[in-house]
């Protein structure tokens, strides 16, 4: 995770291209979703449109994000809710470690997915599915193993009624409730909290204490622009048209309530988000709803799933994000682990150009532009690439030069080894290219193809 | 021949520009002369500037600007009458028309710049969208499938086109390829710098392709054809590959 | 320098220079139906969900629930009685057979109960969503939160007139820009989840049925 100074893309992703079961597991899920995704946007034109109504809300409230950060904390504050700033995650544990100092620290997942990879001792692997790379008998010898007097069963309902026994007791007994934040509205001090299980509102309604960590740019500035957000997240991340619940949380128990927290408490969270919000270009980044459909579309993602990132944010998002946030030149990797197919970028809700900010971090790990406020700018400069691109500049912008090569290439091709460095990585899997015999300049040349 | 592209007072189109893309230059000169033969065939008179090298696509992708620019300021220069580009290469075409102005913005050739991407086109949309181009099939039965490059098809939206003309050739057979949309693992340098991912989804795109029962898997463009052909090639079984230009021309003409 | 100081101040040395873009909300706007097609689009999205949906009218809904709560042999029905349709039901309910339970007490006096004992809540709503499915409820002193959220299953009051055709519209009718609720919410249908190989499950944590009594 970060800080690990051990991260090895090359390493992990191969290790997972290699894994047989991993593959299977990821191109059914994600055929899935694909096909919801293109179910539940039907039409072209609705499409369009929503996608940049939620791009204009992201951009317009991120060119007010300190105001609106103000105006949230004072709306939220009137509500009852107590807000708290840290600018790094151990910060923010700081925070939340000292209120959860008089009640016991003990921590549970509660989601079903977050709860089966707990079991297994594993981080996620995707941010809206996170036991997604498992399988059914995977689950199920997870949970013979570790649930007390469970039998072994594949029956997904089965498997559920098991998760949600365990849980349950768990929700009574808690004695603080942690979440994350979908959308916090400016306007009236809310927090909203998208699900489907009920386990968001179990751990934020029962528990006496509610703690919620929100990143930064998630504040929305009005209560109306929360519903077109909303359906672009629900509709992008699962296929569905709305989740089975809603939360909007403007404040703990009060006036006459019976039920509710005694407090709720929000944790504002920067860890790199002002930095990445002081470049005009890659300020977009932030515009990110989190609902996961770059990685259900990009065929990188596909065939090495999430854990091969070692990051909190895998996929096309997390190769633009984590670089951002941990230092492009330690991440460098990531933004290169991709075709620049595009296939992210056309279906993001909020239309980040997530192709063009890979470009743009590529650049950043290799130079120290000017005036780059990029964490780890130029870290990752590679002397040798540099100098092979430079000799390719010379090559390509001196057209005498590049027809004297081609033409030794055209009739020499063979000569060049299968093994050659750079040509090597080609040739493991392929047919070395062949040269053909005259270039198309001769023979347009030698068929008296005019040149003005 | 209808043609919505003109001069300013209305004077019909009658020069093209071709410019050839290093990969098809090198590896695929009978497609880039089927391309031109093609324009040709439809009253062009096509111009094949002297001078060409790259677009600067890789240097581009990979970050190294400066070096993109150097490449790229010439080819800016290759064009000077206001008559459109051709390609016969998607990705090229994008890079032209979609990246010429990130590239150089703001420097002394943007607006240069600017002016080009308004008239670069990749081949097949040229064919279909500007000169409805008229096809007939002389040639003998045959099944193919077709693979659009990304950057044909997202940053030009070009995946119908190459498809109307081939459905034009009443011999022919086009059987769809499954997961279309998705990237076939060539990305340029990415196949070199991340080999292990580009043969996966390469491998992949193959057996798609073998599915088909295709004889022959057309594409848009070069660098889609040496992947997935030199897959195919080092697998020993399946389709052969074409570029999309060379199997227009050779069913319409009589070699 | 606080934390927050410093956030902010990293914020506001930013000095974004872009205009910023006007926000065209017709696409929401413009989707609108007339009352019955609102009413069958909701039944059809909550019941492919597995939502239920019983029929009443503005009168006879008490007896309606009664029924329903007989039929499915349930033994208690926890619900709010300070509310005027809290009131109806009461006086509908019968003497002998399952208990009528009342949420007025602060949960901690019957939390064990709550969690373990009482089969099923009932709860009015302020209203639903056509486009998607959807009930809105908003929880209060008078229908507490765990109401709509612990007890297995879920008996939930839907006028058929109250039926908005979008959560947009929704917000925008009940003024909730203005004012809102200490807690509000959208409920679509029971509990579901697809994280096991994603396949549907329903029932997770939140209640395994609800039943919509829906009244024209």
């Amino acid at each position: 995770m970060s800080g690990n100074l051990e991260i090895d893309f090359l390493a992990s992703s191969t290790r997972a291209l290699g894994d047989a079961q991993l593959r299977r597991n990821f191109r059914r899920a994600m055929d899935g979703l694909m096909a919801k995704h293109a179910a539940v946007f039907p039409d072209p034109a609705e499409w369009t449109r929503l996608r940049a109504l939620g791009a204009a809300i992201r951009a317009k409230n991120l060119l007010k994000l300190p105001e609106l950060l103000e105006q949230l904390e004072k709306n939220l504050t009137s509500n009852g809710i107590t807000v708290h700033w840290a600018r790094t995650t151990a910060e923010a544990n700081q925070v939340v470690l000292r209120l959860l100092e008089a009640h016991g620290i003990e921590s549970l997942e509660s989601d079903l997915g977050e709860y089966i990879i707990q079991l297994d001792g594993e981080m996620p692997s995707h941010i809206i599915m996170p036991a997604i790379h498992k399988n059914k008998d995977q689950i199920a010898r997870l949970f013979s193993q570790k649930i007390k007097n469970a039998k072994y069963t594949e029956e997904v309902d089965e498997l559920t009624a098991m998760a949600r026994a365990v849980l349950r007791r768990k929700f009574f007994e808690a004695q603080a409730g942690l979440s994350g934040v979908n959308f916090a509205v400016a306007e009236t001090g809310t927090l909203c909290l998208v699900e489907n299980e009920g386990n968001g509102r179990m751990s934020t309604h029962v528990p006496p204490l509610h703690i919620a960590l929100m990143g930064l740019e998630k504040v929305v500035e009005r209560l109306e622009e929360v519903p077109p957000l909303y359906s672009l997240l629900t509709r992008s991340a699962t296929g569905q048209a709305i989740s089975t619940y809603f939360n909007l949380i403007s404040g703990p128990r009060s006036g006459g309530e019976q039920d509710g927290p005694r407090e709720v408490h929000l944790v504002i969270l920067d860890n790199g988000r002002s930095r990445i919000y002081q470049d005009p270009e890659l300020r977009v980044t932030l515009a990110c709803i989190r609902c996961g459909a770059c990685m259900n579309h990009c065929p990188v993602y596909t065939r090495i799933g999430g854990h091969a990132y070692e990051a909190v944010y895998p996929g096309p998002i997390g190769s633009i994000l984590t670089p951002q946030v941990e230092g492009v030149g330690l991440r460098h990797e990531l933004p290169h682990a991709s075709s620049l197919c595009g296939a992210c970028a056309e279906v993001c809700p909020v239309q980040i150009p997530i192709t063009h900010l890979l470009i743009r971090l590529r650049r950043e790990s290799g130079h120290k532009l000017p005036g780059s406020t990029v964490l780890g700018a130029g870290e990752a400069r590679s002397g040798l690439e540099a100098l092979a691109w430079s000799v390719w500049g010379w090559v390509l912008g001196h057209p005498r030069v590049y027809r004297l090569s081609t033409w030794f290439a055209t009739r020499f091709w063979r000569l060049l080894p299968a093994g050659a460095p750079v040509l090597k990585a080609w040739t493991r899997s392929r047919h070395k290219p062949r040269a053909a015999r005259r270039s198309l300049q001769e023979m347009a040349r030698s068929k008296g193809v005019p040149h003005v | 021949m209808k043609c919505t592209m003109g001069h300013p007072g209305g004077s019909p189109l009658r020069e093209v520009y071709f410019y050839a893309t290093c990969l098809v230059d090198l590896f695929f000169p009978e497609a880039g002369m089927a391309g031109i033969e093609l324009l040709q065939s439809a009253g062009l008179r096509v111009i094949f500037p002297e001078g060409q090298t790259c677009c600067g696509q890789p240097a581009f992708n990979c970050g190294y600007w400066e070096q993109a620019r150097a490449v790229a300021r010439g080819q800016l220069a290759l064009f000077p009458k206001d008559i459109p580009v051709i390609l016969p290469s998607g990705s090229c075409a994008g890079m032209m028309k979609v990246h010429f102005p990130e590239l150089f913005h703001g420097q002394p050739e943007a607006a240069q710049a600017r002016a080009l991407a308004g008239r670069v086109f990749e081949l097949t949309q040229f064919l279909v969208d500007q000169l409805d181009l008229k096809l007939e099939d002389l040639g003998q039965p045959v099944k193919v499938t077709l693979h659009a490059s990304c950057h044909a098809q997202r940053d030009q939206g070009v995946l119908d086109q190459p498809k109307a003309l081939l459905r034009q050739l009443r011999n022919v057979e086009l059987v769809p390829l499954a997961r279309e949309r998705e990237c076939c693992g060539f990305g340029g340098v990415f196949a070199v710098r991340e080999p292990g991912l580009s043969e996966a989804m390469a491998a992949d795109k193959a057996e798609d392709a073998c599915a088909t029962g295709a004889e022959l898997v057309l594409s848009t463009d070069g660098g889609c054809l040496m992947n997935i052909g030199g897959t195919l090639e080092r697998r020993g079984f399946g389709p052969a590959t074409m570029h999309i230009a060379q199997f227009l021309w050779e069913r319409t003409h009589v070699r | 320098m606080s934390e927050r100081e410093a956030i902010l101040a990293g914020l506001r040395a930013a000095r974004p220079q872009e205009a910023p873009p006007a926000l065209d909300f017709s696409v929401l706007e413009e989707k609108r139906w007339d009352p019955q097609e609102r009413v069958a689009r909701l039944r059809r999205a909550m019941s492919a969900v597995k939502t239920e949906f019983i029929e009443a009218g503005p009168g006879d809904w008490p007896k309606a629930v009664v029924d329903c709560v007989l039929r499915e042999n349930l033994p208690n029905l926890l619900f709010g009685p300070h509310t005027t349709e809290g009131r109806a039901l009461a006086a509908a309910w019968p003497d002998r057979g399952p208990r009528l339970a009342p949420y007025d007490q602060p949960v901690e006096t019957f939390k064990q109960e709550l969690f373990e004992d009482i089969a099923a809540g009932f709860t009015t709503t302020l209203g639903g969503i056509a486009e998607t499915g959807g009930l809105l409820l908003a929880p209060g002193p008078f229908e507490p939160r765990l109401l709509s959220l612990v007890p297995p299953v879920h008996l939930a009051l839907l006028r058929a007139d109250r039926i908005f055709d979008t959560l947009f519209q929704a917000f925008r009718e009940l003024g909730w820009n203005r004012q809102l609720p200490a807690n509000a919410l959208v409920i679509s249908g029971p509990s579901k989840t697809a994280d096991i190989e994603q396949t549907l499950a329903y029932g997770v944590h939140g209640p395994k049925r609800l039943i919509v009594v829906l009244v024209s």
